[in-house]
């Protein structure tokens, strides 16, 4: 087995340089290693200014999403030995600004998430005195897989749409929504209708589906957003008759 | 009309979408290849005209026409917008590509409604 | 700067790559989504053959018989040659994606992709005999 793994990790030092490059790391190769104990690997023993963003190491944080040869992946999920030869190349995920090395900014993704109003939106709540809200298994299998989502960010920075329309409200965000609208105890449906059928709401998602694709955790916000175009268009037909529905 | 329609476009487009994926195959391996390269005998001038007279098979061949033209449409306008990146003329695509998809299911009605 | 938590929204210094117009040419991802995406300009193609094979119909049997002679011109059975690929390439990519966006629910369970996708391709093959029949038998 072999000794060593080549890495070439981005590198972007605003207050020298105006563009990224690549530097190229040796670091040892483990068969239970993933990119992540690289990057530490890294840090700790090599070059102590690589700057990156990581957490829980198990695939439920969210955070440390970048793309490994031109995919992205949560890097404590993608194992050296499955990128053999190298050398390996770790990149910031695309779409998103760079502002140093690894570490993307998020501002624009978590604008979008608390656009879609992200909570159980009632009519009148209902007082504590009637007790809890009741739901069958059946009902939460309804948005379950959409409850998934664990804002890595991944499905963003597959999206080219996302990448060409920067304003486009994105695969998380609508996935986010559905999971809300769909949920038996919400009554916020019509609210957040009349967000994402903006002009850079769910229409400017041509299904591409490499969003479901990088998925980590099978939230297939894909699906989440053509079942949402569905909706919309049946909304839009019953607005036209004269009971319409509004 | 304050609302957009870009939701009555993506059914219409839908719709368009699955009549070309049922039908299409069929009509393009009949029309455009099997005929022509003699595999089967083409129907006679006749036999399409006879057809042609019930007005099920006029709306048939209208729903053929009309709907994947829209199809064609609202995904050309976005493989313009998206692929060429020509956001500055969107406009004149919108125009180009819903406008030739009216002639042509205009056309399309004009025709049938004549035919003897 | 107020106080409390909240997010820098610009910052001269961070780096924003451009997106190349071949953007769909760097991944095969992609690519296949623009190849399944130009599939409409051949749906519309044949649109535009059916529409010039009617009004050959209106006018009458010599019109006709230009069209079918037309139709065997090397070029046009390339065309359509070409063309057949890429709609089977469109019904094949819409019935496969169809379980997306149609989710339907039989007693509270959901129905899965298979018999949905199942389901499509029958149909096809259902329509694809009658219509060949019909045409024909006429």
């Amino acid at each position: 087995m072999r000794a060593t793994v080549t890495l070439d990790v981005a590198r972007y030092r605003p207050e020298e340089e105006s563009a990224p490059t690549l530097q190229t790391y040796e670091v040892p190769f483990r068969k239970d290693w993933v990119v992540l104990d690289a990057l530490n690997y890294i840090k700790d023993r090599l070059d102590g200014s690589l700057s990156f963003r990581w957490s829980c190491r198990m695939g439920v944080c969210g955070s440390c999403g970048m793309k490994v040869n031109g995919t992205p992946v949560l890097t404590c999920a993608a194992f050296l030995g499955d990128h053999l030869p190298g050398p390996i190349r770790v990149e910031p995920l695309d779409y998103f600004p760079i502002v140093r090395d690894l570490v993307v900014d998020l501002s624009d993704f978590m604008r979008k998430l608390k656009k879609v109003k992200p909570w159980i939106i009632r009519e009148e709540e209902k007082p504590l005195a009637e007790g809890e809200y009741r739901q069958t298994p059946d009902q939460l299998d309804t948005y379950k897989q959409f409850s998934m989502c664990i804002n890595c960010m991944l499905c963003y920075s597959a999206c080219p749409i996302y990448g060409l329309e920067p304003g486009f409200i994105g695969p998380a965000a609508i996935a986010l929504a559905q999971r809300y609208n769909m949920d038996s105890r919400d009554q916020g449906a019509r609210e957040r209708l009349e967000i994402l059928s903006e002009h850079d709401g769910i229409w400017q998602c041509t299904f591409v589906g490499e969003c479901t694709k990088v998925c980590p955790k099978n939230v297939d916000p894909a699906g989440a957003i053509q079942q949402y175009k569905l909706t919309s268009a049946v909304h839009w037909l019953k607005t036209l008759l004269p009971w319409g529905a509004r | 009309m304050a609302r957009p329609i870009t939701p009555l476009l993506w059914l219409l487009f839908s719709i368009g979408g699955t009549v070309a994926a049922l039908l299409f195959p069929v009509h393009v391996f009949l029309t455009g290849l099997a005929i022509p390269l003699g595999w089967i005998d083409p129907p006679t001038y006749e036999a399409l005209a006879g057809l042609l007279r019930h007005p099920v098979t006029r709306l048939y061949v209208f729903v053929l026409i009309a709907f994947p033209l829209v199809h064609w449409a609202h995904r050309f306008r976005y493989t313009l917008y998206d692929g060429l990146q020509v956001k500055h003329l969107t406009p004149l695509i919108v125009v180009f590509c819903y406008g030739a998809a009216l002639v042509g299911t205009a056309a399309a009605a004009y025709l049938l409604w004549n035919i003897p | 700067m107020s106080p409390g938590p909240h997010y820098t929204p610009y910052h001269p210094k961070w780096y924003r790559r451009r997106i190349s117009v071949w953007w769909w040419l760097e991944n095969p991802s992609y690519t296949g989504f623009v190849l399944r995406e130009l599939t409409s300009v051949f749906v519309a193609l044949f649109a535009v053959m059916l529409l010039w094979h009617i009004w050959a119909l209106g006018r009458g049997p010599e019109a006709y018989a230009v069209f079918l002679g037309r139709l065997k011109t090397p070029l046009l059975i390339a065309v359509n040659g070409v063309a057949f690929f890429f709609i089977l390439f469109h019904a094949i990519t819409w019935f496969n994606l169809a379980p997306k966006a149609m989710v339907v629910r039989l007693r509270g369970k959901r129905v899965p992709d298979w018999v949905v996708v199942g389901s499509n391709y029958a149909a096809c093959l259902v329509l694809s005999v009658a219509v060949a029949l019909i045409l024909l038998r006429a």
